[in-house]
């Protein structure tokens, strides 16, 4: 990630999710991108096997509704 | 000693609730005393954003009366408590620390958890002062104040629930509760000086609490003793069909096996990432801790950094999708602490979150093998005793890093695989206190409260209010 340039990516994400970046707002978001990408290297550069799958599990149907608590 | 008002600032839970229990104090007199101090001391502390009066000395009259009556009453009768704003309480508006969530509706039922308290007897007396939607670890709540330390008024509670912690430690109240998504009720019990619980993952309902990031939401206690945290976790304990990811499993009393001892349990020291970067002197509370407990062995847990940085990853994604639609439509009003952090977050790319929540599943087998050798280790709470209020930046192995962030150094790894931790307080006569985590197997909570009770037993804790 090098060569990837936090200040044209945060400005184009925040476009591709019609996200409003004030002009007052937008160092710090450039900043605060800017200090995860080292964070996220070192979980991506980590190989995982296919088969390890997400930590949140689904369930199908949803635990059953019951009167307010207590 | 009951009508002794210091009693009254300093008494646990415990020993309240047994006074009131056999009519030696009326829990209006306990509530009235609390309220009390709330008023001398809070202007100072600012724990709190929210004093129940009226609804705490009717809870309490009620409580006396069935006393009176013969009718039996919970194990925590009489006990003032209070709750960190972002736990429903029927009538309030839900806060979470933010004025945006000030236009919501009152709440129409109190959380669970909230709702199991005062079950078991324990009285309201107010909410309490955190992060912004619970994204720090300091509560300099832009919109609220910061939160003063007990121990200097000059320090961070540390957070994000800092109230609850600064509330306990200042002898307001024995018992309040908090939530810990990274840390949040271990970074400020550690630097107030008291013992906070994140139970396991799920052991706890969350419903009616606001979420910041439901893969790693927990809630749990603050108190100033070991049988304060068992007592409030027992009478919380038990499936809820309102929170999906709440246990089915069946109530564990843990109060029963507080006295068990240590006898049998194989304990360890967490070297490697949890012995680097830490002040020498928590160092050598750690080592205080594990001589005390005879723990000679040491344990490494594989890719402790990794795993805080893929919890950092899936909370900021997590909380900046919750808030994204404020944050399109009103950025302003959040706080700057707290904002700019949020929109980053909303920019990760999918396979970030994706491939840090596969990696916790990896890191989870790999931390679950340990526990075939062992049944707790100790690690430091922070790096740290509590920094100053407003002091940006701090030395971790001699690196200068920012102060917001890195408290939660220890105790990101854990969270991140709802592994049930307990946070015991240390302090030398005259600096300030630190915390040690026990950590345990998932569901093990009685063990770590065994572990404590020894140790508190043995005179090394010490959580005396401030």
């Amino acid at each position: 990630m090098e060569s990837l340039d936090p200040e044209a990516y945060v400005d184009q994400v925040a476009k591709a999710l019609q996200l409003p970046l004030h002009p007052d707002h937008r160092t710090g978001v450039i900043e605060n991108f800017a200090r995860i990408l080292p964070i996220a290297q070192l979980v991506l550069e980590f190989p995982l096997p296919q088969t390890v799958e997400p930590a949140p599990t689904f369930s199908p149907l949803p635990a059953a509704r019951t009167e307010p608590l207590p | 000693m009951t009508s002794d008002p210091h009693f009254l600032g300093s008494a646990d839970a415990a020993s309240i609730a047994s006074a009131v229990r056999q009519g030696e104090i009326s829990a209006q007199a306990v509530v009235a005393a609390s309220l009390e101090r709330i008023q001398e001391r809070d202007g100072a502390l600012n724990a709190f954003t929210e004093i129940l009066k009226d609804s705490a000395l009717e809870a309490a009259e009620k409580v006396d009366q069935q006393v009176a009556q013969g009718i039996p009453v919970g194990p925590l009768a009489g006990v003032p408590f209070a709750v960190k704003n972002l736990f429903d309480v029927a009538g309030l508006t839900t806060l979470a620390g933010s004025v945006i969530n000030r236009e919501n509706p009152p709440a129409r039922m109190d959380a669970t958890v909230v709702a199991r308290l005062k079950q078991a007897g324990a009285i309201l007396v107010g909410t309490l002062n955190m992060d912004e939607y619970a994204y720090g670890f300091v509560t300099e709540n832009s919109h609220y104040g910061p939160t003063h330390n007990p121990h200097d008024l000059s320090r961070v509670a540390g957070g994000s629930s800092g109230g609850s912690a600064a509330a306990v430690a200042g002898g307001l109240v024995p018992l309040t509760l908090g939530s810990d998504t990274n840390g949040s009720i271990r970074v400020p019990a550690s630097l107030c000086g008291i013992y906070g619980l994140k139970p396991t993952y799920g052991r706890l309902s969350r419903a009616g609490v606001a979420l910041f990031a439901s893969s790693f939401d927990h809630v749990g206690p603050f108190a100033r003793s070991v049988a304060d945290i068992a007592l409030s976790f027992d009478a919380m304990q038990g499936p809820d069909p309102t929170d999906p990811v709440c246990t089915q499993r069946p109530v564990d009393p843990t109060v029963p096996q507080l006295g068990q001892g240590i006898e049998g349990l194989r304990i360890a020291v967490a070297e490697d990432y949890f012995a680097r970067g830490a002040e020498p002197h928590i160092l050598a509370g750690v080592e205080k801790i594990a001589q005390a407990l005879g723990a000679s062995q040491t344990i490494r847990i594989p890719e402790a950094h990794r795993a805080r940085a893929a919890a950092y990853l899936i909370t900021a994604a997590e909380g900046a999708n919750l808030h994204l639609h404020n944050l399109k439509t009103r950025p302003q009003d959040f706080d700057p602490a707290t904002r700019d952090r949020f929109l980053a977050g909303a920019l990760l790319p999918a396979d970030w979150i994706l491939q840090a929540q596969r990696f916790r599943s990896w890191y989870r087998q790999q931390v679950q093998a340990l526990f075939q050798e062992i049944d707790l280790f100790i690690a430091p709470t922070t790096p740290c005793p509590a920094p100053l209020i407003g002091q940006e930046k701090m030395v971790i192995d001699g690196v200068e890093v920012l102060t917001r962030p890195n408290l939660g150094l220890y105790t990101q790894p854990l969270s991140f695989i709802g592994l049930p931790v307990l946070s015991v307080p240390l302090r030398e006569s005259g600096s300030l206190p630190f915390g040690v985590q026990l950590v345990a197997a998932p569901y093990q909570e009685a063990t770590l409260l065994r572990v404590a009770a020894h140790l508190e037993s043995l005179g090394i804790l010490n959580a005396e209010p401030a």
